[in-house]
């Protein structure tokens, strides 16, 4: 799939007794690549990266490394460097000796090593640190620590297990970037676990969005967001406003019909097949846009006929409740609409996302779990 | 004493009158607490130290009528046997530890690390030689022992310690293990150690402290452990707790002392390092 396919995945499964945890999971990753692993917990992605790094056998499939097949190699012969979300740091350890063990172990001099931990602390603003313990250094410095270590004997891959999520709001935005950076500047390629769709976002190349087991979706943040390939991606990725709608593909079109609480429109299939009949429609909050009831939509774009329920200011825009016929959805606006008023809702045809009607209703986004029906997308990478 | 020391002067004394005589009056508590409880512990160790050093002392009189030194020097004379058994008893007990670590670290290792089947069960068969009454027990270990020549050697009597130690060896050993989190294993496997590597490395020096209380407690156990002692090694093995016996029963309460004292003096040591070493998270994972 990629032009320098460094890291590769062919038809991984895995399961702890009868829960299969992993399924039919095909990943290629190129090399300098930074791809995210995005589900909610549960889905298989800390497993996924534990596969990768030799720290448990997948029951079917293949793990290629540099073109060899890695599968039953032990994970010190692997040369992955991995930062477990617990950190994992050695108490009995200083910094300094929790930087300096895998260069300890491949048989570094004492000065080289001192150098070279010397460097990753200042790379990593830990300098003066070397000798204390890990119990004696605050959140965001153990964070450091583990990826110092990780980082200190050049790894070619490296693996992230959710490193960010026990650091405080503010430093993990600034983390993010930092991370990033480095990894760019370091050419490494890097696999990064997460079930913060924000983090994924900024953070990677690609995106890969895996539900109880098997991957659905993965592509560029911009596809992922913008072409959700399945209800569930539409859903994990903040389309929660779930309206049924029937229409029929009509050229490259879908033409949706009117219906009690909505108006006639269409929007384009973009490689959508849709059949025939109900379709959900889903879409974001922010892509929605308010009007009075009876003035004419400019753009003649779609529309849905709705009551105010309530209004509320989460800060930036006001966030209404709005009752489409039998179903309640939220939708933002510039200013405030007093509950009670009758409005239109416009959503503009490229953020309007319609799937074919699955037997039982999608999961909620980040509530997602394993017996979701939603089958995998069918996307190419 | 009477002024708690984080109060400041000042509010000190414009405290209500009961505010100013509580603290006092619960030092005052605390002291006869702890005073009462000093007796009942100290008071028994004074009785025997004060019989090391008793020449002459009977009822009615409080304290002994003359002290003397003679009675240590009966014990310590070569034909006391009290620095033969002495040595016997430490060389026991220091291959009782070495025997029974050398078997509990790979086996507390693979109890709590590995998924064995039956855990629970292979954890309760260390308990089996306490399980019976320890006379039916050696008295059939000295017969068998008999027969294949260990009776009367010292690997014989380290061999009946060990099987006697092995329950709390493995059990702390255990403990320490499942104290270590598998994630600092893991990442030091990630960091390039192989499998022993990363045990010698994080999880051996982690799991220490559990392991030397374990060692510890063996080492105790093997000191003043009797039974065992006494159908294998008796009497060509003589150890600490058997001249004791001897003594107290022959009404020579000097020499009975002095032999205790010479018990009790590893036991308090060693007490002071499990006390520094065990700690409550190793504690509380024993036999689970």
């Amino acid at each position: 799939m990629q032009p320098d396919t460094f890291l590769e995945l062919d038809g991984i499964a895995c399961g702890y007794g009868k829960t299969r945890v992993l399924d039919d999971i095909d990943l290629a990753v190129g090399r300098g690549e930074f791809v995210a692993l995005l589900g909610s917990s549960g889905c298989g992605k800390t497993t996924l990266l534990r596969v990768l790094a030799g720290l448990v056998s997948p029951s079917a499939g293949k793990v290629m490394l540099r073109g060899e097949d890695v599968t039953d190699m032990p994970p010190d012969r692997r040369g992955v460097s991995m930062v477990f979300q617990s950190y994992a740091l050695w108490p009995h350890m200083t910094v300094a000796q929790n930087i300096g063990y895998g260069l300890r172990l491949r048989g570094v001099t004492k000065a080289e090593r001192a150098a070279r931990v010397d460097a990753i602390q200042s790379m990593l603003g830990l300098d003066g640190l070397g000798e204390r313990k890990p119990s004696a250094l605050s959140g965001g410095q153990r964070q450091r620590v583990a990826l110092g270590r990780a980082l200190a004997v050049d790894p070619e891959i490296l693996l992230l297990d959710e490193p960010l999520s026990n650091l405080d709001v503010r430093i993990r935005l600034s983390v993010r970037h930092e991370l990033r950076a480095l990894q760019r500047r370091l050419g490494i390629t890097a696999v990064h676990v997460t079930h913060d769709r924000e983090e994924a976002m900024v953070m990677a190349d690609r995106v890969v969005i895996l539900n109880a087991g098997r991957i659905v979706q993965q592509g560029s943040p911009e596809e992922v967001y913008n072409r959700p390939a399945s209800a569930f991606v539409a859903a994990f990725m903040g389309a929660e406003n779930v309206v049924q709608l029937a229409g029929a593909p009509v050229g490259g079109r879908f033409a949706i019909a009117a219906g009690p609480a909505n108006g006639e429109g269409s929007v384009p299939l973009a490689g959508r097949r849709l059949g025939a009949g109900a379709v959900e429609a889903r879409f974001r909050p922010e892509a929605a846009r308010i009007d009075e009831a009876g003035e004419p939509a400019d753009d003649g774009g779609f529309a849905f006929h709705g009551e105010v329920v309530a209004v509320s200011y989460p800060g930036g825009h006001w966030r209404h409740t709005i009752r489409v016929g039998e179903t309640e959805i939220l939708a933002d606006a510039g200013r405030a609409f007093p509950p009670g008023a009758r409005v239109a809702v416009h959503v503009a045809p490229d953020a309007l996302f319609l799937f074919d009607r699955p037997d039982i209703r999608p999961p909620v986004a980040q509530v997602s779990r394993q017996n979701s029906p939603i089958p995998a997308g069918k996307v190419p990478a | 004493m009477s002024m708690p020391a984080q109060l400041p002067a000042a509010r000190f004394w414009r405290l209500p009158l009961w505010g100013r005589l509580a603290p006092a009056l619960k030092w005052v508590l605390r002291g006869l607490i702890l005073g009462v409880l000093a007796f009942f512990i100290f008071g028994p160790l004074m009785n025997m130290l004060l019989w090391t050093v008793a020449e002459k002392w009977y009822f009615p009189h409080a304290l002994p009528l003359q002290y003397g030194l003679s009675h240590w020097e009966n014990v310590f004379a070569p034909r006391g046997g009290a620095l033969e058994s002495l040595h016997n008893s430490l060389l026991v007990a220091v291959l009782t530890v070495v025997v029974s670590l050398a078997l509990a670290i790979p086996a507390g290792y693979a109890l709590a690390r590995l998924n064995l089947p039956m855990r629970g069960l292979i954890l309760l068969a260390f308990l089996i030689p306490q399980a019976f009454p320890s006379l039916t027990v050696y008295v059939n270990i000295a017969r068998i022992f008999y027969e294949i020549r260990l009776n009367g050697t010292i690997p014989g009597v380290v061999l009946v310690h060990v099987s006697h130690g092995l329950v709390y060896a493995v059990w702390i050993a255990t403990a320490a293990f499942a104290a270590v989190e598998s994630e600092l294993e893991q990442a030091a496997r990630c960091a390039g150690a192989g499998r022993l590597r990363a045990f010698a490395d994080v999880t051996l020096p982690l799991a220490a402290p559990g392991l030397m209380a374990s060692a510890i407690f063996v080492f105790l156990e093997s000191l003043d452990e009797f039974t065992g002692s006494y159908f294998v090694g008796a009497p060509d093995v003589p150890m600490l707790p058997l001249l004791l016996y001897t003594a107290g029963a022959g009404g020579n309460y000097q020499v009975a002392s002095i032999t205790a004292l010479l018990l009790l003096i590893p036991s308090v040591l060693f007490m002071l390092v499990v006390e520094r070493f065990l700690k409550a998270d190793v504690l509380s994972r024993v036999g689970r």
